[in-house]
């Protein structure tokens, strides 16, 4: 097989559970860990004669991720039933948008892996045709008696946003995911908490010869729960198509399954066993007007986007790319350390540094997450170290009242009890030394000492580093507090 | 002859309990024995809770006495078809698939009954999921004509109008999808409202077809609809359908001098029986001399009518009834061995023959290849027969026919041909189809049995209609008739 001949294309349909209080078209909670069929009232359960009532904050969130995305919001959208029997389907129709989806268009930008892990990579932008509002369905799961089916999952508000065919290769689309996440994250819509099935995603994966137009033939592979399964999944559906077209078989339209555990596929069923779904519109929910005062409102909420955010933290604060693409991963450590930095201003960058290489590691360890673990994951939320306190600390140092040294002290210290670092230092006497005659005095009484005769001269002699050995002796003397900058200076004058 | 108990109208009943010479539970009471005796032979009923009941009626008496009596309908029985959800009872819809059922809830219109005051009296018999014009559809029990046993009551709220005509009680609630509060109340001498689509919430209404059906009141005189209605309409959250309080401002009454009542177009021409015709003619005429103006109009689309309605109602039948699967609640088959066969065997065995045909149905009219020519052109000719008819309710207040061309059938009868059957909706249909309010109101006989014409008026022109009955009603004999049983 040779990629060099081939080229993928790739579009993904992402259901994302939405952030609301209440289901979809019921008013009974939903939350992760209950206990088996505790999340439902009579609409969950579709009981004779219930009627569904559209949750205006699941809309209202879905709107939100539309002008996060720069989605065109139309005046109105409309549910359709999508009809199928499974035991986990409490109607045995799914309410779903199929004509009138609650967002259209919009783009999602992308970051493409640099040549190293220091290198900012190629930014693309993926467009997407729309998103949709639906409901989820619940959970069938088979015993050894019979089957079970939970319905707490079922009425949970799912937004499924289909990109346009823009993906190009399995990285791309995990980049995709990733920029997703960030941004339904961000501006509170969705939780997109893998683990509790909050995300799931159909890829559709087809190739074609480099350099032709139309698209080949597609397979769609549903249900992955993870952004590391789509892109094995589509690297293995890569491979398979290549196969398949050089040993010169066609490639079938079919849906396919994923077995994450063996990193196969496997065909769920061929386009001759597509259901059909007998869509029509949903007659007890009327079409619903959108105002453009909503659109207003809700535009007012949509936060910075996360690469934007990037951008502006390396050309305009001179963070390095690594740090600001660890500060944008979340929203509220990129507000933390931005509330730092407004405590001083003039070094971003080593307020940066700070945040994404000794607080997190520090709030990482402490939370007991493995090592090696995400950082840019870590939760703020036991952090005990006020953010103006942190840009404080840098300020310290970088005018000279403490030494680099002194300044892990104090973060350590900080870290542990919430103070401030002025508050540290003046208790644990911190403050570097400068006064300029205390310390010629100790400069005069140490190069006077016999033993370091040797040093003295082979720095006269020119070996500059033949200095450092003294400063040892003085620092000993002001008990580590000396201003190191001052004592090189010091030291330079004395010797002459 | 002093009037027995189970004669007075639900107006008479509120006036004697509110001047103390009855209480409730002498009222249930009376209409319990009548039940005793009369059910087994006329079928209406196919649940009551006496005991349940007589509590009811003793909490009526005591907040009678205490005077906190909750409204006019404080203390007065109200029939249930079995297909409007009341928590603790059965909810069947007279189908074998939901003959374990018991609704862990109340409807809209419950909660507002009980609200009233009134008293939840029974569950009434109707053709299966309310598919049917003779109630013959229904797996528990016939039932039959008060005015000759030997026929079919109507449907599919054959129980509800049967029980009112054999005063086993004075009000009753209705659902009507294509004429199934109409037609009954015409078969079986009443006054029967469909109301606007959207006056009065579906919460708790087992959906057939979501987009036609309306609850509505039954009852024997105009006074008695209209006390009913009032406590049955109200706006509700949990129904997006149903219309909120800035929208269901009722259309201003006309004197009746200037009426203008529309008579579509040969009308009483083919099809319709001589004497229903006749009666029919007689009302016409009646309006005529107290000055109404008649008006003939043209509705071209009419003829669509019938067609349209049974793609638009079993499409969305198709849909609403998936869920009967034997998964959750209802009938289970015992005869599976995966969760699939279970849900497939439970709806062979759960359904009745009409619910199944209309299933099919609907669902081969939504079919991908054939929605485009079935679902997708009913749809535009619905519109085309609102808009039609909007366009003439501009020019006249109303519109007056027949409510059915023909007079109760015999039961059996019209069992194996179910589409003669489906004609028997020809003039209530299009009400629903254009989502407005309409009214059957006795107006005479047809030999022996009763007949009523039909008012369907502009949305929220209820107060009109139920006007104009009044005049009808003020200088005829047919209210409040009850036949000899």
């Amino acid at each position: 097989m040779s990629n060099a001949e081939w080229e993928v294309v790739i579009g993904l349909e992402v259901h994302v559970q939405l952030h609301t209080r209440a289901k979809v078209f019921a008013s009974a909670p939903w939350g992760f860990g209950q206990e088996p069929n505790e999340q439902v009232d009579p609409v969950v359960l579709g009981l004779p004669g219930t009627l569904p009532v559209v949750n205006r904050e699941a809309v209202e969130k879905a709107i939100l991720f539309g002008l996060v995305v720069g989605a065109e919001i139309p005046a109105q959208c409309a549910w359709d039933r999508k009809n199928y029997f499974y035991p986990d389907n409490p109607k045995n129709y799914q309410l779903t948008q199929k004509d009138f989806p609650v967002t259209m268009g919009g783009k999602v930008e992308i970051e493409l892996p640099g040549a190293s892990r220091n290198v900012q990579g190629e930014h693309k932008f993926i467009r997407l045709h729309h998103a949709h509002l639906e409901e989820d369905v619940g959970k069938l799961s088979h015993s050894g008696s019979g089957s079970l089916v939970d319905y707490n999952r079922a009425g949970v508000p799912l937004l499924e946003i289909v990109s346009e065919p823009d993906l190009r290769s399995a990285g791309e689309a995990a980049a995709f995911l990733n920029a997703l996440v960030m941004m339904l994250t961000q501006a509170g819509v969705a939780d997109c908490d893998m683990e509790k099935g909050q995300l799931r995603c159909d890829a559709n994966v087809s190739i074609r010869r480099r350099g032709e137009t139309k698209l080949g033939t597609r397979s769609e592979t549903k249900n992955l729960n993870s952004i590391s399964g789509v892109r094995d999944c589509i690297i293995y559906e890569t491979a398979r198509q290549i196969r398949e077209l050089e040993a010169g078989r066609a490639i079938v339209q079919e849906t396919r399954g994923w077995n994450a555990e063996n990193g196969r596929g496997y065909v769920l069923r061929d386009k001759e066993d597509a259901h059909d779904y007998r869509y029509f519109p949903d007659p007890d929910i009327p079409t619903l007007k959108i105002s453009r005062e909503t659109v207003q409102r809700l535009q007012k909420q949509v936060p910075e986007s996360p690469y934007a955010r990037q951008q502006r933290y390396i050309e305009k604060l001179n963070v390095p790319y690594t740090a600001a693409s660890v500060l944008i991963a979340q929203q509220d450590l990129a507000q933390w350390f931005e509330a730092a930095v407004a405590a001083h201003p003039t070094n971003a960058a080593g307020i940066a540094n700070l945040v994404v290489n000794d607080l997190l590691r520090e709030l990482s360890a402490s939370s007991g997450a493995a090592e090696g673990a995400d950082i840019a994951k870590v939760s703020l939320a036991s952090c005990r170290i006020q953010p103006a306190h942190l840009g404080a600390l840098v300020k310290l140092t970088d005018e000279g009242t403490i030494s680099k040294q002194q300044a892990k002290e104090v973060f350590s210290e900080m870290f542990q009890s919430g103070q401030s670092p002025v508050q540290i230092v003046e208790s644990k006497g911190l403050k570097q030394n400068s006064d300029t005659g205390e310390l010629e005095k100790i400069i005069q009484e140490v190069i006077a000492d016999p033993s370091v005769a040797k040093s003295i001269a082979e720095y006269r002699a020119g070996n500059e580093k033949a200095i450092n050995a003294l400063k040892g002796p003085i620092m000993k003397r002001t008990q580590g507090k000396a201003n190191p900058v001052l004592i090189d200076q010091l030291l330079r004058k004395a010797l002459g | 002859m002093a009037q027995e108990i189970y004669q007075l109208s639900a107006t008479e009943i509120s006036q004697r309990l509110a001047k103390g010479e009855l209480t409730s539970r002498a009222l249930v009471e009376a209409l319990m024995k009548r039940y005793h005796a009369l059910n087994k032979k006329v079928g209406a009923f196919t649940h009551l809770d006496e005991a349940d009941v007589l509590a009811q009626a003793d909490a009526s008496d005591a907040r009678r006495k205490a005077g906190k009596i909750l409204g006019p309908l404080d203390g007065i029985p109200v029939g249930i078809k079995d297909n409007i959800a009341v928590k603790g009872q059965p909810l069947t819809c007279s189908s074998k698939m939901l003959a374990p059922l018991v609704s862990p809830y109340d409807a809209h219109v419950i909660e507002s009954l009980r609200a009233a005051g009134a008293i939840l009296y029974g569950r009434l018999n109707m053709d299966e999921f309310a598919m049917g014009s003779s109630t013959e559809n229904s797996a528990v029990q016939k039932t039959y004509n008060p005015w000759d046993l030997a026929r079919i009551p109507g449907g599919s709220s054959g129980g509800s109008a049967a029980a009112l005509s054999a005063g086993l009680v004075p009000l009753a609630l209705g659902s009507d999808t294509g004429g199934s509060i109409r037609q009954p109340a015409s078969h079986c001498g009443i006054i029967g409202l469909k109301p606007t689509y959207g006056l009065i919430s579906r919460y708790g209404l087992v959906a057939f077809a979501s987009s036609l059906d309306q609850i509505g009141p039954m009852a024997r005189t105009i006074d008695d609809c209209v006390l009913l209605l009032n406590a049955l309409s109200s706006p509700d959250a949990r129904d997006m359908t149903c219309f909120d309080k800035n929208h269901r401002k009722q259309l201003p009454e006309v004197a009746a001098k200037s009426l203008r009542i529309g008579v579509p177009k040969g009308v009483l021409g083919k099809g319709v029986g001589a004497e229903v015709a006749a009666a029919t003619q007689a009302a016409i005429d009646f309006y005529k001399s107290q000055g109404c103006t008649i008006i003939e109009v043209d509705l071209p689309s009419s003829d669509l009518a019938v067609p349209t309605y049974y793609v638009v109602a079993t499409a969305e039948a198709s849909s609403n009834l998936a869920r009967y699967d034997g998964v959750r609640y209802g009938h289970r088959s015992a005869n599976a061995k995966t969760p699939i066969e279970m849900m497939t065997n439970s709806r062979s065995e759960g359904f009745g023959p009409e619910v199944k045909r209309r299933i099919l149905l609907g669902t081969f009219v939504l079919s991908a290849g054939y929605a485009d020519a079935y679902y997708v052109r009913a749809l535009r000719a619905r519109s085309k027969i609102r808009a039609e008819h909007l366009a003439a309710l501009e020019k006249v207040d109303m519109l007056l026919t027949p409510t059915v061309p023909t007079p109760a059938f015999k039961a059996g009868e019209k069992v194996s041909d179910p589409l003669q059957l489906y004609l028997e909706d020809i003039f209530t249909i299009p009400a629903n189809l254009a989502g407005l309010p309409a009214l059957s109101v006795p107006c005479g006989k047809s030999g022996h049995l009763p007949v009523g014409f039909h008012l369907v008026g502009a949305p929220l022109s209820e107060n009109k209609l139920l006007a104009a009955a009044r005049l009808f009603e003020a200088a005829h004999g047919f209210a409040n008739q009850l036949p000899t049983l």
